[in-house]
């Protein structure tokens, strides 16, 4: 077994010398009942290296990768390029191999890097402090709502509707258990309706109003209406981005008054990856919030020769420390990808980010003009970074998705999959443009789009196509 | 036992290094191969950037309403060759399992093969988006699928919850569906049983599914008190958490009939999967009684810790929690993989709910698939073998000159705890520690668990080879004859990592957590 | 004015209707280099043994609890620039709140400064 090193003559000596006759020996406090008389059967035995390429491979060549095909696929993961310099750093044994940073005298490689990406983070969101990042940003935006209602004493979130419904279930399935109260609701189409409505809904017991910025729908609101409102009451507000890069072009939600900016890093440096890992960003705009953050936090100080240093600090906050009272449960962070995004902001630096998100937006720009074209296809948004919502005229988007996916066209997501049930959004179709969509892509959706409306409608499917998406 | 050393050098040549004579001062502060490296904003500019792309053009019309950024983020950028060689830099300043030994008890670091991370950057692995059409993905879905069945065999479970993140949101998985079981059963009852030397995610997780954490007493030999336990079972409690073998490294040989008791009186069992290492292939937790249990695929199975995550916590169950799973699952159907997403269907009609946008870590799916794949039963079986042969060598080779407490336990699993009792003076584990730093080892895990004083909890793994033992058990004994000797200069290692001791308490009583920029430094 | 001493290691000092509560000497060498104190909110109605505070160092947190029943008539906002004052003058510029006495009769289960040396040399 080519990852053992242990010789059969070792396994003899070490025995010997602990005094066992043999390796069951080792396990005699196994009770009889769950003792096995070898392999662990119906599993295959080892396999070379070779052969397990081989069978991987025979999975991923299944899949539709994204960079063959014209791509349209965002609502919280975003396909952008990664310079090839990303990779190289994160395969770094150094980095790829350490654990978490409890001896800092070895471990100020990832110390230095975490106290650079917190500084990167809390930059883009218009912050104060940001942490060294959580499991995604479905996981931080209820960490931000828990640590809301710590900070107000309250216990009552009102969530936009217009946030991702992934993380609203996130939130709300996590509030079953803490006894918090969760006010939402499906997303208005007309984006006036949803902001009124949700002002509306902030009350004297709200302990914070959680927003997406941009929105699932793609569209821009105004975060200072929001947080006016919100600090009126007493409540906090909390901003979601799923998209980073749309920050190197929009006011940051810090500078609109968010108290609390949360988020996916995915877009930057981390790949698609199916869903995950991903990348939690954390951020508070208030210095004097920060011990009610969770999570590890990364601070500068000095060693014993004065010279600069990095330690992980005011970790009373956390489990391993305040058990039963500690801020939350997390243990760990998602240390390779807050690597991976801080090598990528960095090559991007601020030149970078500005044109990086420029050029998602004018590609944006293009196809929304484009599609708009397509008989039957309108723009629901008026603003947008890159991505915007398309209504379809007489097909819902999931049928639409399906049958361009037949045709090697991956054309967004359908909101009918992520709001099951909700009519209003079932001919919404949400389209995602980055630097790495061509105009050739943008042509084949169009020229899709053209021939799925052009089709009479197809009689509703059954249950079994529900599983096609 | 082999010499400390094959390269040349010789505990004699020690002379040189008592002297301290490190020459003089260098102008850069470098120290040949050890290069000091500022922090990027020390020597980046916001106008350098690493990536080609066009530049902003400020005619352009947008769509950004009155929400375009007016002020500056804040960002520096480098070019390539000094991004690289920044990072490269500052991964030498750490220390990782492809440098050494890193015997750090309840974290199983071992070595990460490299053809997990070649598999999980295959396009198919790699670049597919979780919302893709299904019949797009059918590869990625029947990954997931398989290596749930894999984990299921392994355990002898019924049931799988894979999308938990990381050890601790499995454990949050785990306390949920029983919360959610109990609550089906008319009340979610008031009290979850940790043992006092369990990690501190236990507590926390049971406080925060709302339940109160009363401690479970051990016995002297460092084992769960059965009749202790048993006698404070009663309606009121939903669960005990146990981690199977403890903390103390010891295998809770009684917890069949723990398991028997609490399923009595009405409760479940919740298995902490940490040090799954020490029995995988050997031993199924199912066969235990266990209820639910997490898998660490970052510990068992391979996957980078990479410098503190991401990791990657799949939860089995057993028949009774099965059906409170979260969404969302994998199903197979006449060779199709389907991912059931909606709280509707018959089979997730009681799950309780989402604990994360997508379908969790399909790129620690991708590894340890491919890691238990090369594996197999036998290697498995092998893999857990070593491992606690491993650790009863370090055991037996210590216990003459070092505190273990339990050493008359029977024999430990994958990991030996040790104590500082003996200790002259004021020195201490954490001294001890910083020594093996010196001697080019990574300290074990430190006073975990809180039941021993000073605890060192030394877990190697089967990646270590004898050799590599048999020179860290020299460095450990001259270690400990040092800390016992009352060897003073041990108070200031390391000596000769890229940074001394840090100070810690300046760092929390004024705490800088990013960087301010020049005009705030002082 | 007397002082009074728990054995959860507060002392107490009484004046008036006022009791000054801080952590002893021994309490903050135990606890080592204090980093940060959390202080009760002013006007808190406490029972005997509730959470009023929690003294961190590095690497600990502990809960300082409320030796009397009282509301919290004032902290100490020293501490909030400078906890290192616990550790260099803990009973006296180190203290952490100062509560109303609502019920006197509870100062009986209190030690006296020689029951309270007596108590930390047996421990």
């Amino acid at each position: 077994m080519r990852y053992l090193p242990l010789t059969d003559t070792d396994r003899a000596e070490m025995l010997q010398s602990v005094g066992a006759n043999s390796i069951d020996d080792l396990f005699i406090d196994v009770p009889d009942v769950a003792q096995l008389d070898g392999p662990i059967r119906d599993l295959p035995m080892h396999a070379s290296e070779m052969a397990v390429e081989r069978h991987m491979k025979a999975r991923a060549a299944k899949n539709l990768a994204a960079g063959d095909a014209p791509f349209f696929l965002g609502a919280g993961a975003y396909r952008h390029h990664v310079p090839a310099s990303v990779d190289t750093v994160i395969q770094r044994g150094e980095f790829l191999t350490a654990y978490t940073p409890y001896q800092p005298e070895i471990a100020q490689g990832t110390l230095q890097m975490l106290f650079e990406f917190q500084s990167q983070v809390a930059r883009l969101y218009g912050c104060a402090v940001a942490n060294a990042s959580l499991y995604d940003g479905s996981t931080a935006c209820w960490e931000a709502v828990a640590m809301a209602t710590r900070v107000t004493k309250r216990k009552r979130a009102v969530l936009s509707g217009a946030l991702h419904p992934h993380y609203s279930a996130v939130v709300k399935t996590m509030a079953q258990f803490t006894g918090d109260s969760i006010a939402d609701s499906a997303p208005a189409i007309a984006a006036e309706a949803d902001l009124d409505g949700l002002i509306a809904r902030i009350d004297d017991e709200t302990a914070c109003v959680v927003v997406q910025y941009p929105d699932i729908l793609g569209r821009l609101c105004d975060l200072s209406r929001v947080a006016e409102a919100a600090h009126a009451r007493g409540a906090l507000l909390v901003a979601v981005n799923t998209e980073p890069v749309a920050l190197g072009a929009l006011r940051s939600p810090g500078e609109m008054g968010a108290d609390i900016v949360v988020g996916e890093g995915q877009a930057l440096g981390v790949g698609l990856q199916f869903g995950g890992p991903y990348l939690g960003l954390f951020a508070v705009r208030d210095p004097k919030h920060v011990r009610q953050m969770p999570g590890r936090l990364c601070g500068e100080t000095t060693d014993a020769e004065g010279k600069r240093g990095f330690v992980l600090t005011l970790s009373t906050r956390e489990q391993h420390i305040r058990r039963e009272k500690a801020t939350s449960n997390i243990c760990t962070n998602s240390g390779l990808c807050a690597l991976a995004f801080t090598v990528h902001m960095t090559l991007l630096g601020e030149e970078g980010m500005r044109r990086l998100a420029a050029e998602n937006h004018r590609l944006a720009c293009l196809a929304a003009d484009r599609l708009a074209q397509v008989p039957g296809v309108s723009v629901l948004n008026g603003a947008f970074f890159n991505e915007f919502t398309l209504m379809l005229e007489g097909r819902r988007a999931r049928d639409v998705v399906r049958e361009l996916a037949e045709r090697g066209i991956l054309a967004g997501v359908s909101l009918g999959r992520l709001y099951p049930g909700v009519e209003a959004l079932e001919h919404a179709l949400l389209v995602a443009v980055t630097e790495m969509t061509t105009e050739e892509d943008i042509d084949a959706l169009a020229i899709g789009l053209h021939d799925a409306l052009g089709k009479a409608t197809p009689v509703s499917g059954a249950t079994q196509q529900e599983y096609a998406e | 036992m082999n010499a400390p050393n094959q390269s040349g050098w010789k505990p004699s040549m020690q002379a040189v290094e008592e002297g301290v004579d490190h020459g003089p001062a260098t102008t850069t502060g470098n120290r040949a191969l050890m290069l000091e490296e500022p922090l990027i904003f020390e020597i980046g500019h916001t106008e350098t950037t690493g990536v080609d792309l066009p530049p902003v053009d400020p005619d352009a019309t947008t769509r950004l309403s009155d929400f375009a950024r007016s002020e500056p983020i804040g960002l520096v950028g480098l070019t390539e060759p000094e991004t690289v060689r920044h990072y490269t830099r500052l991964s030498r300043q750490n220390y990782g399992i492809d440098l050494g030994f890193f015997p750090l008890g309840s974290c199983t670091m071992k070595h990460n093969p490299r053809l997990n991370e070649k598999v999980a950057r295959l396009p198919g692995f790699a670049d597919i988006h979780p919302l893709a059409p299904q019949g797009s993905v059918q590869g990625a879905l029947q990954v997931i699928y398989e290596l749930g069945e894999w984990l299921k065999t392994l355990t002898g479970m019924p049931g799988i919850a894979m999308s938990p993140k990381a050890g601790a949101h499995g454990e949050l998985c785990g306390i949920l569906a029983i919360r959610a079981a109990h609550t089906a059963n008319g009340n979610p009852r008031e009290v979850v049983l940790v043992p006092e030397s369990a990690h501190g995610t236990n507590p926390a997780t049971a406080a925060f599914a709302g339940y109160k954490v009363e401690d479970i007493p051990a016995t002297a030999e460092g084992r769960v008190d059965v009749d202790k336990l048993k006698a404070r079972l009663g309606p009121d409690v939903a669960a005990v958490m146990i981690t199977n073998p403890n903390t103390c490294g010891l295998f809770e040989k009684d917890f069949r009939t723990i398991a028997d008791a609490v399923h009595d009186a009405g409760g479940y069992v919740y298995c902490d999967g940490a040090n799954f290492n020490a029995i995988v292939g050997r031993v199924r937790p199912g066969d235990l009684g266990v209820d639910a249990m997490h898998i660490n695929l970052h510990k068992t199975f391979s996957t980078p810790h990479g410098g503190g995550g991401p990791g990657s916590g799949p939860v089995v169950f057993s028949e009774a929690l099965t059906p409170f799973a979260p969404l969302p699952h994998v199903i197979e159907e006449g060779g199709e993989y389907h991912l059931v997403e909606e709280e509707s269907a018959g089979e997730s009609a009681d799950t309780f709910g989402r604990m994360t946008a997508f379908h969790g870590q399909m790129g620690m799916f991708t590894r340890a698939l491919t890691y238990m794949l090369s594996h197999g039963a036998d290697g498995l079986k092998q893999v857990a073998e070593d491992a606690v042969l491993n650790a009863n060598y370090i055991l037996r080779a210590m216990e003459d000159i070092l505190h273990a407490p339990f050493a008359d336990s029977g024999p430990c699993m994958h990991e030996a705890l040790f104590g500082d009792r003996d200790f002259e003076g004021d020195l201490s584990t954490l001294d001890l520690a910083k020594g093996l730093i010196d001697e080019g080892f990574h300290p074990m895990t430190v006073y975990f668990p809180l039941v021993v004083h000073g605890a060192m909890l030394v877990e190697p793994t089967e990646t270590e080879s004898k050799a590599s033992i048999d020179q860290f058990i020299t460095a450990f004994r001259s270690l400990v004859e040092r800390a016992k000797a009352g060897d003073e200069t041990l108070k200031n290692a390391p000596y000769h990592a890229p940074r001394r001791r840090l100070d810690e308490t300046a760092a929390a009583r004024r705490p800088k957590l990013s960087w301010t920029g020049l005009e705030e430094q002082t | 004015m007397p002082r009074y001493f728990t054995d959860e290691h507060e002392w107490i000092d009484f004046e008036d209707d006022t009791a000054t509560v801080g952590i002893t000497d021994y309490a903050q060498e135990q606890l080592g280099d204090i980093v940060f104190v959390e202080l009760p909110e002013i006007g808190k109605s406490l029972d005997k043994g509730d959470d009023a505070a929690v003294v961190e160092s590095v690497k600990a947190a502990s809960d300082v609890y409320a030796p009397i029943t009282g509301e919290v008539t004032e902290t100490n906002a020293a501490l909030e620039d400078e906890p290192a004052l616990v550790n260099t003058s803990p009973e006296e510029d180190g203290w952490f709140f100062r509560m109303n006495v609502g019920d006197a009769d509870e100062l009986e289960g209190l030690m006296d400064e020689d029951a309270y040396k007596e108590f930390v040399d047996n421990l």
